[in-house]
């Protein structure tokens, strides 16, 4: 029983990634990602792509950028907790 | 008519340049707390404070304008307009758009990567790279409140005439082949997916509420250079000979813009870092050129800049860059020093 349910929210796990070469605005993202997980009691995968070669996959110009599985939902400005949760929502 | 520019001198001292500000201090100083007024440490207190009180008053709310100001203009929105401009018009599009889009520094690779990619000429990202740090709007400002506003307004046309020539020179020596090839990879117009947030479809509540953020930001960022730059203004002014001054940025010494340029470029500072230092430096007599030049060679040239756009350029092309940059702030530095009573 507990397997399945394992299996079944494995199977939901978004991926969310935080695109910027780590400078402190990337980093608050981050952490308002990881809040907003909190949040919402949810277990996605949340990465961050630091390296200039990956990040141009997401034609973004500015940094940080938010990426819920590949589609960029925001960049260039630290997204508030209660949006990411919104965009997670949506993007479910 | 005498009127008019009574009034208007009147709201420069102080609104800009706050007057009243530094009467507070020096009371405070010299009457209440009865420091000797003529010690070199009465002059060097009475500014670190005065000037620390005045460049934070002043950011908070320019940061705040131009915050509002720069929401209109997305780094998306510039590559746009952009790539619809061909030449010389380009480079000028490029160099002026670069005072009002907003982006941290970190996010100049990504712009770099972004323009190159969609197509952008070399020349014409450069220009915007070069204009975007050297002419800021709440900096603008700044100047003059600093000194006056002939200088600023002169800052800025200089400034962006450095990012035009530079971007110019770049697109002449055909220096494409010495961007990293990754970059250069799959060049296309882009055609723009708009995001969720793009900054262009804010509502006047989003915009208020970013330019918030931005100044809390910026000024997070800043205050620790404006103290050390306010800190050394304040030994400058206070502590240091006029003469040695003199002797080494001085008009006597025919070197002094090439020697405060090379000084500048390694330093890493925020426009407004530097301000107080220039202040204290033109107080001690030093020519408004050398000054400029080393201001611009601060903000324009940065080694952590410089390592970071290493990354997606070669050597060659990041050695033409700082050659084009460094000889267009020296070229500078002493046409203002030639012309600089114009000015004052």
């Amino acid at each position: 029983m507990d397997l399945d349910i394992y299996l079944y929210k494995e199977e939901l796990k978004m991926e969310i990634k935080v695109v910027g070469p780590g400078c402190k605005k990337c980093q608050v993202l981050y952490h308002q990602v990881l809040r907003a997980e909190e949040d919402l009691k949810r277990n996605d995968k949340v990465t961050k792509v630091e390296k200039y070669e990956d990040m141009m996959a997401y034609n973004i110009l500015s940094t940080p950028a938010l990426v819920i599985n590949e589609k960029v939902m925001c960049s260039g400005r630290i997204a508030s907790t209660d949006e990411i949760k919104k965009w997670i929502l949506e993007r479910e | 008519m005498q009127f008019i520019k009574s009034f208007f001198s009147f709201i420069n001292d102080q609104f800009l340049k706050m007057k009243w500000l530094d009467d507070i201090v020096r009371w405070l100083f010299g009457d209440v707390i009865k420091i000797d007024k003529d010690s070199m440490f009465f002059e060097s207190i009475s500014f670190f404070v005065y000037d620390v009180i005045k460049i934070f008053i002043l950011l908070s709310i320019l940061i705040f304008i131009a915050s509002y100001i720069q929401s209109y203009f997305s780094p998306e929105r510039t590559r746009k307009i952009l790539s619809k401009h061909k030449g010389i018009g380009a480079n000028t599009i490029g160099a002026l758009l670069g005072t009002v889009t907003p982006f941290c520094s970190c996010s100049s690779i990504p712009i770099f990567i972004g323009f190159t990619k969609a197509g952008l000429p070399l020349g014409v990202t450069f220009s915007f790279l070069i204009s975007s740090p050297l002419v800021d709007l709440a900096s603008v400002i700044l100047l003059a409140s600093i000194f006056n506003w002939k200088i600023a307004i002169a800052y800025v046309v200089v400034g962006l005439l450095i990012a035009i020539f530079g971007g110019s020179m770049i697109s002449l020596f055909k220096m494409e082949k010495y961007v990293e090839s990754f970059v250069m990879e799959n060049r296309q117009s882009i055609n723009e997916n708009n995001e969720a947030c793009d900054l262009s479809v804010m509502t006047k509540k989003d915009r208020v509420s970013y330019s918030f953020d931005q100044v809390k930001e910026i000024i997070h960022r800043v205050w620790l250079y404006v103290l050390i730059g306010v800190g050394i203004g304040a030994i400058i002014h206070g502590f240091i000979p006029q003469t040695f001054i003199e002797n080494i940025l001085g008009d006597k010494n025919p070197f002094s813009v090439i020697i405060a340029t090379l000084l500048g470029i390694p330093m890493y500072a925020d426009i407004f870092g530097t301000l107080p230092i220039a202040e204290a430096l033109v107080f001690k007599g030093v020519n408004i050129g050398t000054v400029l030049a080393f201001m611009m060679a601060v903000t324009a040239l940065s080694l952590p800049s410089l390592i970071m756009l290493k990354k997606v350029v070669k050597t060659k092309l990041l050695l033409t860059f700082v050659g084009i940059v460094t000889i267009g702030i020296i070229l500078m530095g002493y046409l203002f020093n030639g012309f600089g009573y114009l000015f004052i």
